[in-house]
């Protein structure tokens, strides 16, 4: 059930009915039946993935408290007969034998995932290997990948590690907790939440509030306006920009970045503008996944601001652990010693960042395109915090320059188009078409098309352009209004501007949308990841 | 209290005004099919036609384009109306007969049986053309249920801005000039064509693996035949000539309708192999290349039809009827209007 589909309208709608009508105390009975309804429109054999993460997170960690619990008892009971030293080796060996229950559990939630997600990938890198050495190839099989399957397992996985790190009690109910892995909203793209955020939300009881509705229902209304308007608008040239990739090369290529970046934004804000305005109607705050990252100064800052969720779960359950590593604390001190202090330091941090990366870019996709995608992200972090000192002496020697708007005009913009760049690799999705795309804006000479009907060549017509821009320009002024305090929660305040402007939206929305007979509105983008 | 019963009163009035606005931009933004694809017009003037007729013409092109009403009034004083349109599918045609039948009751039901050969829903445009112009009823339901294709959406007919809100980048002034209004752009359903463009055509069809009519079609045209007998209304199959006819028809669909037409005592005219009786010339009596026929072809046909009608079909001559006359004349003065103008 997609979310720019009518049924789902009448789905969400009917779901916030039964929702306010019922007793508090059976509202997240609600809302689990509306996420299995939702899952299972989907396919009903989708159902036996999630059900069965959902066990195996639920049993792993209610072992792993279990143990937690008693190791918990076992020491305050024994305060005063163990030495702190013996407490501490107690503590140790038991955490030791919680690691290896968080590690069958990880094996089985991400193993269901790799299997899905990624053996077509491995088998088809294989065969091109045998293949080169003259070998017979595997067949490659095509196997289903369950809606959501990513965002899913990472929060289930997320929530097992914090049960394992005691950051959060494991929960009883087995029917919560299934709440917790399939609430609808957030399923398809995210943002992934953590346990501790989430959780008791979901199951305390939500009384109707009047403002929190209305500065929820603006931003789903918002959200559609991004995708419906923006996004699909944009991608009717994306799609041309990168089928006929042969004939669009140059400039073109140029364009592509710009499109893409607005179909991307416009896209998957837009869905998490949903997500999050229609959990807020229902009294839910989830995680915000964005905040104006096409205004970052730098790659680093781009991934604070941009699918924010996802980096902080990276960061967490990924580089951290991986940087305190037994192994990674050997190769320090091997690389200490053996290359000098000034390297050695950077050998584990950056072998960390390259492993986080790599999985990221692995994350998002089965392919080789992403792998490279995340792996130059991690490049560009790397050699700018390289440069760092370079750019400390700079501003030393040229005060003021930092805080010049024209400065912060020309980093904003550099970042921008960095970001796309490396995007455009989830366009053209092959990665050696795409570095010859790449050159090709160097190369091919044909800037001056654009102003001889080039624009117009690939399927916008001068009334889109103008819609375009004029939808991002919105997008950019609402940005800005809302800079100290998001522009719902003032317009909640005043019922009749609030439906003034969702009226107004929807109205835009419905005409200049790209959806229905002669669009093929795209699914949400990050839904296929 | 009073806050309250103010921001009530004013979201209610800006909804309606919302739903006043996309009203507007509905009825701005729908084709008017006034000056291109005015075939897309032919379904919704039959509303406005409220004199009954003593023959119905109902199916493709082949009927808005090879009969004219006001010839057959004026040669035997029959009254007909033809509710066709392009590529107007079985289903399409029996629930357009349906819909007629709530207004009135013809004394014979004409049905050409070319679209007896497609046993799906075919194109969305041509769907919209047939069905957006039908009024509101069960038979419209119906109709949209049986004919969407897989792409297509019943809240689209429901809410025809979900289909045509993207015209808002191809607005012409005739969308303006035609915002409240409609011209009426055909005699009782013909739409008149005057051009000239002969020929032969050597288009052969393919052969067919299966050459059985689909039997979804056959249910519909089961359904046409008991809802006449219902009605008491004579149901007589056709098949409009063409030169073209090798490319579109097979003798072995047309040897399962006379068939089928022998079995439940149905007249059938297949007016192919009649062409030269009737006194067509493709060279002059077609628009394009032998496809359809132009006006003139048009009234060849409809005179000689009209003689059967008459005759073997005992349809009354109401030419002695004052009112009638007088209600005809006037359409027979726009139809020489036009064919003068333009031929």
């Amino acid at each position: 059930m997609a979310f720019t589909s009518a049924w789902f309208l009448l789905f969400a709608a009917l779901t916030l009915l039964v929702y306010y009508l019922v007793p508090k105390r059976v509202q997240w009975w609600v809302l689990l039946a509306a996420s299995y309804g939702f899952y299972a429109y989907a396919g009903a054999h989708y159902l036996l993935f999630i059900l069965f993460t959902t066990l195996v997170s639920y049993v792993i960690a209610r072992i792993m408290q279990r143990r937690a619990d008693a190791e918990d008892a076992f020491v305050e009971s024994h305060r005063d007969t163990l030495e702190k030293s013996e407490r501490k080796a107690y503590r140790a060996k038991e955490k030791k034998k919680r690691f290896s229950i968080l590690l069958l559990g990880l094996f089985l939630t991400l193993g269901v995932l790799a299997v899905l997600k990624y053996t077509g990938f491995v088998l088809s890198g294989i065969n091109s290997m045998v293949s080169a050495f003259g070998y017979q190839t595997f067949s490659v099989p095509s196997l289903l990948l369950p809606l959501g399957i990513s965002f899913y397992t990472f929060q289930s996985v997320g929530y097992l590690i914090d049960v394992y790190r005691k950051k959060a009690k494991a929960e009883k109910n087995l029917a919560k907790f299934a709440l917790f892995v399939s609430f609808f909203p957030q399923l398809i793209q995210g943002p992934i939440s953590r346990f501790s955020d989430l959780g008791a939300q979901l199951y305390a009881p939500h009384a109707f509030d009047g403002q929190g509705f209305g500065a929820g229902l603006i931003r789903v209304v918002w959200g559609y306006f991004k995708k419906v308007v923006v996004a699909d608008t944009a991608m009717i040239a994306v799609r041309t920009l990168v089928t006929e990739n042969v004939t669009y090369n140059g400039v073109y290529v140029f364009l592509l970045i710009l499109l893409y970046s607005a179909q991307i934004y416009g896209d998957f804000t837009g869905g998490i503008d949903i997500t999050i305005g229609l959990s807020e109607m229902m009294g839910i705050r989830l995680a915000e996944n964005f905040n104006c990252p096409f205004a970052s100064r730098s790659t680093k800052e781009y991934w604070r601001r941009w699918h924010i969720t996802m980096g902080s779960w990276f960061t967490d359950y990924i580089f951290y652990p991986l940087s305190v590593t037994p192994s990674m604390q050997k190769l320090s001190k091997w690389s200490r010693a053996k290359l000098g202090e000034s390297v050695g330091k950077r050998i584990p941090v950056y072998t960390a960042t390259i492993v986080t990366w790599f999985l990221t870019g692995l994350w998002h996709g089965a392919g080789m395109n992403f792998i490279v995608w995340g792996l130059l992200n991690c490049l560009v972090i790397l050699v700018s915090q390289e440069l760092q000192p370079l750019y400390n002496r700079f501003h030393k020697r040229f005060p003021g320059v930092a805080e010049n708007r024209a400065w912060i005009f020309w980093q904003c913009a550099r970042t921008f188009l960095l970001m796309g760049l490396i995007r455009s690799l989830d366009c053209y999705r092959d990665v050696p078409l795409t570095f010859r795309l790449w050159g090709s804006m160097l190369t091919a000479g044909n800037w001056g098309e654009l102003f001889s009907g080039g624009l117009l060549s690939f399927g916008l017509s001068a009334g889109h352009w103008i819609l375009l821009l004029s939808a991002i320009a919105l997008i950019c002024l609402v940005s800005t209004l809302g800079k100290d305090q998001p522009l719902r929660y003032r317009l909640a305040k005043r019922p009749l501007l609030l439906c003034l402007c969702a009226c107004v939206l929807v109205i835009l929305i419905l005409i200049f949308g790209a959806y229905g007979t002669g669009f093929d509105a795209s699914d949400f983008i990050y839904g296929q990841f | 209290m009073k806050k309250k019963i103010i921001t009530f009163t004013g979201i209610l009035c800006i909804l309606l005004a919302t739903v006043l606005l996309l009203g507007f931009l509905q009825a701005l933004l729908m084709p008017k099919y006034m000056s291109t694809s005015r075939e897309g017009a032919l379904i919704a003037e039959y509303y406005r036609d409220e004199s009954s007729h003593d023959v119905l013409f109902i199916g493709d092109c082949e009927v808005y384009e090879s009969f004219t009403p006001p010839t057959l009034w004026e040669e035997y004083g029959i009254t007909s109306y033809i509710r066709g349109s392009a590529q107007q599918l079985p289903w399409q045609s029996y629930y357009l007969l349906e819909d007629t039948l709530r207004y009135e009751t013809p004394k014979a039901v004409v049905f050409n049986v070319l679209a007896l050969k497609y046993g799906e829903p075919q194109d969305e445009a041509y769907n919209r053309m047939t069905l957006d112009g039908m009024k509101w009823s069960m038979s419209k339901v119906n109709a949209i249920k049986a004919s969407m294709t897989k792409d297509e959406s019943f809240l689209s007919y429901v809410f025809p801005l979900l289909r045509f809100h993207s015209r808002w980048n191809d607005l012409t002034r005739e969308d303006l000039t035609y915002l409240t209004h409609r011209d009426i752009i055909s005699h009782n359903g013909y739409l008149m064509q005057t051009d000239i463009k002969g020929g032969k055509s050597d288009r052969i069809g393919k052969p067919l693996a299966d050459y059985t009519l689909p039997s979804y079609s056959m249910e519909y045209l089961d359904k046409m035949r008991a809802l006449c007998a219902e009605k008491g209304i004579e149901l007589i199959l056709i098949k409009a000539p063409t030169n073209d006819w090798k490319y579109y028809w097979y003798n072995e669909w047309d040897e399962q309708i006379a068939d089928y037409a022998k079995e439940y005592g149905l007249s059938y005219y297949n007016f192919i192999p009649l062409c030269e009786e009737i006194g067509i010339d493709w060279q002059t009596d077609t628009y394009d290349v032998g496809v359809h026929l132009n006006v003139f072809g048009a009234e060849k046909l409809t005179s000689y039809f009209g003689k059967i009608l008459a005759e073997k079909h005992g349809l009354a001559d109401h030419r002695e009827d004052n009112e009638l006359s007088a209600l005809w004349q006037e359409k027979l003065d726009a139809y020489y209007k036009e064919r003068n103008s333009e031929s």
